[in-house]
C-alpha cells in the first residue's frame, strides 16, 4: 500500500504494509538509522521520535497511523545538532554506549515542549518510559535541568 | 582497511561546516563502521608515517590514531587516543579515528575483562612514544643538531637554541626512515596533557545527533534482512519444517535452514530457520508463520526450580577442596558459635540496548566482510572461517559501536549466523536478534547457590571461614564434557577472599550446564561478592559490632595476599602478583573514603538504613555505601549511593566515573529485578515486562563517586564497580529493616 509520510520535513512515498511499524519505515525504507530498536514491544523508548509533535514509540506505532501526519526523529531534532538538549547532553557527556540516547533526547524534548522547566518528579515520569543499560540516569536527569535552565 | 575509512569528504565537510566546535567534529570524521561505497578522503594519497598499527601520521599533519578495541559506552575510543597522542605530544584536534578491523597483527583485541587500559597501558605508551622518538630523530637530522637538543610539544619539534621548529607533517618522510626505537622513553607523568583529563567523549556529537553507527545500522546495497527462529531450548533440532505460509508473506524473499547447534556450542551458529526479507519487519513476520517441530533434545530437562534445590543440596555436601589454610573443622567443632548461610542468585541475560545485529557480504574471490556490534573481532574472523571454511585473514571482520556488549558481545554467534546467510543467499544479509531472541537465546550468566559457615570466638572474631560455591560452568560453552567451576571463574572473587582468618577452607561443587553460559559484566564476582560482603554484615551483626567497623577487622591489618600459598591456582586477571598485588590497605582504604563519605554512623529515620560492601576485582578495589528506604509495604527505595574505586592510574577520570554510576545502575537491576529461569529447557522471561531493568524513577537520587588518587599501575573500570553493589543493597536493606536477602533479585520476594 502507498502511504506519504513526511519525515523531518521532507515527503516520503512509501510502498508498505500499513500494519508495519512507523520504526521500521523510518529505519529500512527511510533509511534513518538514528532511531533504534531496542524491544519492539513499547518497553524501552529507544524507537521514541515525535508523531505531530507528542513523542511515539515508533516500534508500536502503525505506519498507516503517521499517515498525514509531521514526524521527528532525532536527525530532525535540530539543524545542527544544537538542540539545547543535545548541547546539555555533550557538556555533560552524558552517553555511554549511546545507543539509547536518541530516544532519551527526544522524549526529554517532547518534556520541555510542554513543560518547560520540569521538576525532578516531572523527569522521572516523563522518561521513565526510556531504558539505559549502561545506568546514565542520573546525568540525564542533570542534562534536562541545565537545558531547561538554558531555554528559560 | 579502505573499507573503514568511512566517511567521504563531503560528509567531513558538511560537518565540520556544522561548526560547534570544531574539535569535537574534526574527532568526529572517521566515525565508526559504516561501509562507504565511496572513494575514499583525498589525504590518502599523502605521504604517510606509520611506525606501528595503531599510529598513521599523514603529512598534511592529520593524524589517524586507530582504535583496535571496541566502544561499548566504556570510553575507550576517547580514552585510546588521549594515550597514544600524550606520549607522542600530538594536538588533540589533529587526531581523526579509525576504528581497527579484526587482525592479529594488533595483538589481543577482545574487550572483555576490563583490560583495554589495564593491559594494554604500556603497549599504547609505546605506540605514541615510538612515534615521538622517530619524529625527533628526524628533525635532529634534518637540523644536522644532537637529538638531546630537540623536543616536542603540540605536534611540532622545536629546536630552541636556533629557533627552528617544524610540524609533524613536515617530518612525516624523514620520520618514516628513521629506525624504531627499541625501548621508547616514556613521559613523567607531571607531564601528562591529555592522560588524566577527562577528554569530552569523541563520539558525542554523533551519539546525540543519530549519526553513530551500531551494528544494527550496517546497511548495504542489496541486502536482505534476517530474523532467526532457533530452537527453543537449547541444543534442539528441526523435525519438520513448513515454510509455506512464511514464504506468503509480503516481502519475504528467502527462507534458510540454518546448520545444526554443534556440541560444545563455542561461537557457532545455534541452529534453527531464518527468513529473509526486503526488510525487518517483514523478515520478523514471515517468521512468525513458520511452522516448526522441534525435537527439543536433552536439554528439556531444564527446570530452574529443581536444579536450584539440587545446586543448594550440592552446596550443603563436602566438595572438592581448592583453597585450606588452618584447620576450619577444628575451629567449627570447637566454636562458641557458628553463623551458616545459604545464598542464591539466578541466571542474568546481559540485555544491551542494542540487540546482537550484523551483516555479512561474500565476495567474489570468496572472501568475507562483516559488520557487527563486536567485542570481539577476532573471534568473529575464527568463528567465521571455521564455518565457511575460509582462512582467517579472508575474513574482514569491521567494528561498529557496540550499543552495550557487558559480555553478550564478546561470542562470535551473531556474525557467523549473518555469514552463513550471506553464502547460502549469495546476497548481502544483516541479521538482527529480538529482544526476545536476546533474552532467551543468549549466553547466560551462571545461576549460582552458595554456603557459607564461619565460627566465631566470645569476643565475636572470626576463627574459621568454610565457603562452597556451585554453579555452571563458561567452560561448558567451551567442552561439552564440563561439570563445575573452572579455576578462571574461582579468581573471580572466591580464591582471593581478603579476610584475615587463620582457619579457611574453600570448596566447589558441580553443577552441568542446560544453556549456554557465558561472561556478563564481572562475571562471577557478581555471586560471588554478594555472598561475601553478605556473610560479613551477617557476622557483623552477630557480633554486635557495626559493619564498617567489623568488615575493616576482617581486612584485618595491611598485608599482601597470594591465594596459592594456601593451595588454590590463582591468575590474578592475567597480571603477576608483583605489579598487581592483592592489597588490604588499598581495599581498607576504599572502604574508609567510602564511609566517610557517606557519613556513615550517622542517626537515621525509621525505615532508613545504611548498607557497605567492598570487592576487589580485575585489579581495581572498590567499595559501596546504599542508603535505602523502606516503606510501610516493605517495598525497597535506594535513595542515594557512594562509591569508591582506586584503579591505579586512570586516564580519563569522567570516564571512570560514569563508569561506577552505570555500574551503580547495573547492580541495582540485578539486586532488584534481574532473573532468568528455564522450564522445560526454555526460557520463561522474553522482553523487557519479564526481565525488567531499572529505570529512571527508582535512580537513587545521587551516586557520589570517588576516584582514590594512588600512583599505581592501571587496574580495570569497566566491571569493577558492579560487584559491591548488590550486597551494599542488601545489608542496607537489613540495616532498615531487620530482614536478610539471601536470595536475588529482591523483587522475587516482593522486596521492590
Ligand atoms: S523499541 Fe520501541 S519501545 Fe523499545
Ligand atoms: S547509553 Fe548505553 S543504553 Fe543508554
Amino acid at each position: 500500500m502507498a502511504i506519504q509520510l513526511t519525515i523531518n520535513d521532507s515527503v516520503h512515498e512509501f510502498d508498505v504494509e500499513p500494519d508495519m511499524p512507523l520504526l521500521w519505515a523510518i529505519r529500512d525504507i527511510a533509511g534513518l538509522t538514528g532511531t533504534k530498536f531496542g524491544c519492539g514491544k513499547a518497553l524501552c523508548g529507544a524507537c521514541t521520535v515525535h508523531v505531530d509533535g507528542q513523542p511515539v514509540r515508533s516500534c508500536s506505532y502503525p505506519v498507516s497511523a503517521a499517515a498525514g501526519r509531521r514526524i521527528t526523529t532525532i536527525e530532525g531534532l535540530s539543524e545542527n545538532g544544537d538542540h539545547p538538549l543535545q548541547q546539555a547532553w555533550r557538556e555533560l557527556n552524558v552517553p555511554q554506549c549511546g545507543y539509547c540516547q536518541s530516544g532519551q533526547i527526544m522524549s526529554a524534548a517532547a518534556l520541555l515542549e510542554r513543560n518547560p522547566n520540569p521538576s525532578r518528579a516531572d523527569i522521572d515520569t516523563a522518561m521513565s518510559g526510556n531504558l539505559c543499560r549502561c545506568g546514565t540516569y542520573t546525568r540525564i536527569r542533570a542534562a534536562i535541568e541545565r537545558a531547561a535552565e538554558v531555554k528559560s | 582497511m579502505s573499507d573503514i575509512r568511512l566517511l567521504s569528504r563531503r560528509d567531513f565537510l558538511r560537518r565540520t561546516g556544522q561548526g560547534t566546535g570544531g574539535l569535537v567534529l574534526a574527532l568526529s570524521f572517521a566515525g565508526c563502521s559504516r561501509p562507504a561505497e565511496e572513494p575514499a578522503a583525498a589525504s590518502e594519497e599523502l605521504a604517510e608515517f606509520t611506525p606501528n598499527v595503531y599510529v598513521n601520521l599523514k603529512s598534511d599533519g592529520v593524524l589517524e590514531i586507530h582504535c583496535h578495541r571496541s566502544e561499548m559506552g566504556q570510553g575507550i575510543r576517547t580514552c585510546l587516543p588521549q594515550v597514544i597522542a600524550d606520549e607522542m605530544d600530538a594536538a588533540w584536534d589533529r587526531i581523526v579515528l579509525v576504528q581497527a578491523p579484526g587482525g592479529q597483527q594488533y595483538g589481543d583485541q577482545n574487550t572483555d575483562g576490563s583490560t583495554s587500559i589495564r593491559q594494554q597501558f604500556d603497549l599504547l605508551r609505546n605506540a605514541g612514544a615510538s612515534a615521538r622518538e622517530m619524529l625527533l630523530l628526524a628533525a635532529a637530522e634534518r637540523w644536522q643538531v644532537e637529538r638531546s637538543e630537540v623536543t616536542a610539544a603540540e605536534h611540532t619539534v622545536y629546536h630552541e637554541a636556533s629557533g627552528r621548529s617544524a610540524g609533524f607533517g613536515e617530518l612525516v618522510e624523514d620520520a618514516a626512515r628513521q629506525e624504531l626505537p627499541a625501548e621508547p622513553t616514556f613521559k613523567s607523568p607531571d607531564n601528562y596533557r591529555y592522560i588524566g583529563e577527562s577528554m569530552d567523549l569523541i563520539d558525542g556529537f554523533d551519539m546525540t545527533t543519530g549519526q553513530a553507527n551500531y551494528g544494527i545500522d550496517t546497511v548495504l546495497p542489496d541486502m536482505l534482512y534476517a530474523s532467526i527462529e532457533r530452537p527453543p531450548v537449547f541444543g534442539g533440532t528441526i523435525r519438520s519444517l513448513d515454510d509455506s505460509e512464511a514464504r506468503a508473506v509480503a516481502g519475504v524473499v528467502d527462507v534458510v535452514r540454518m546448520p545444526d547447534p554443534t556440541s560444545p556450542p563455542v561461537f557457532n551458529p545455534l541452529g534453527g530457520v531464518a527468513v529473509l526479507a526486503t526488510n525487518t519487519w517483514a523478515a520478523q513476520q514471515g517468521r512468525k508463520a513458520l511452522k516448526i517441530d522441534w525435537d527439543a533434545g536433552p536439554n528439556a530437562v531444564y527446570d530452574s526450580e529443581s536444579y536450584k534445590q539440587a545446586m543448594i543440596e550440592t552446596s550443603h555436601t563436602a566438595g572438592s577442596p581448592i583453597f585450606n589454610r588452618g584447620d576450619v573443622d577444628a575451629a567449627l567443632d570447637g566454636a562458641d558459635r557458628v553463623v551458616e548461610a545459604d545464598y542464591y542468585a539466578p541466571h542474568l541475560s546481559q540485555a544491551p540496548m542494542e540487540p546482537p545485529a550484523a551483516t555479512a557480504r561474500i565476495n567474489e574471490d570468496g572472501s568475507c566482510d562483516v559488520w557487527s556490534c563486536t567485542q570481539n573481532p577476532q573471534a568473529v574472523q575464527q568463528t567465521v572461517a571455521g564455518l565457511l571454511g575460509i582462512e582467517q585473514t579472508d575474513v574482514h571482520a569491521h567494528v561498529t559501536l557496540l550499543g552495550g556488549g557487558f559480555g553478550r558481545k564478546s561470542k562470535a554467534d551473531f556474525p557467523a549466523e549473518a555469514a552463513w546467510l550471506a553464502r547460502e543467499t549469495g546476497r548481502s544479509v544483516k541479521v538482527t536478534w529480538t529482544r526476545e531472541d536476546d533474552i532467551q537465546q543468549g549466553y547466560l550468566h551462571a545461576v549460582s547457590a552458595q554456603h557459607l559457615q564461619a565460627s566465631m570466638d566470645g569476643d565475636g572474631a572470626v576463627t574459621g571461614w568454610l565457603h562452597r560455591t556451585v554453579f555452571p560452568s563458561i567452560g561448558s560453552t567451551f567442552n561439552a564434557e564440563t561439570t563445575g567451576p573452572g579455576g578462571f571463574e574461582l579468581d573471580l572473587g572466591f580464591v582471593d577472599n581478603p579476610f584475615d582468618i587463620g582457619n579457611m577452607r574453600l570448596e566447589t561443587g558441580d553443577a552441568k550446564a542446560h544453556v549456554r553460559i557465558g561472561w556478563l559484566r564481572s562475571v562471577c564476582n557478581i555471586y560471588h561478592a554478594f555472598a561475601v560482603s553478605s556473610f560479613a554484615d551477617e557476622l557483623a551483626h552477630a557480633a554486635g559490632v557495626d559493619p564498617k567497623d567489623y568488615l575493616l577487622s576482617l581486612i584485618g591489618p595491611p598485608r599482601l595476599i597470594d591465594p596459592t600459598a594456601d593451595g588454590a591456582s590463582y591468575n590474578n586477571y592475567g597480571q603477576s602478583l608483583e605489579q598487581h598485588p592483592i592489597d588490604t590497605a588499598r581495599l581498607s582504604a576504599v572502604v574508609e573514603k567510602a564511609a566517610d563519605m557517606a557519613s556513615w554512623g550517622r542517626a537515621l529515620p525509621e525505615g532508613r538504613g545504611l548498607g557497605i560492601a567492598a570487592h576487589r576485582s580485575f585489579l581495581a578495589y572498590v567499595a559501596a555505601v546504599a542508603e535505602v528506604s523502606v516503606d510501610d509495604a516493605g517495598k525497597l527505595k535506594v535513595e542515594d549511593m557512594w562509591l569508591v574505586i582506586d584503579a591505579g592510574r586512570v586516564i580519563n577520570p569522567d570516564r571512570v566515573v560514569a563508569q561506577m554510576e552505570g555500574a551503580g545502575i547495573f547492580g541495582m537491576s540485578l539486586a532488584m529485578h534481574g532473573e532468568i529461569t528455564a522450564k522445560g529447557g526454555s526460557i520463561e522471561q522474553n522482553n523487557f515486562d519479564g526481565y525488567p531493568l531499572v529505570r529512571i524513577n527508582e535512580a537513587p537520587n545521587s551516586i557520589n563517586v570517588h576516584i582514590m588518587d594512588v600512583d599505581a599501575p592501571p587496574g580495570g573500570v569497566g566491571e569493577p564497580g558492579v560487584p559491591p553493589i548488590a550486597p551494599a543493597i542488601t545489608n542496607a536493606y537489613f540495616a532498615a529493616t531487620g530482614n536478610r536477602v539471601r536470595e536475588l533479585p529482591m523483587r522475587k520476594a516482593g522486596l521492590v
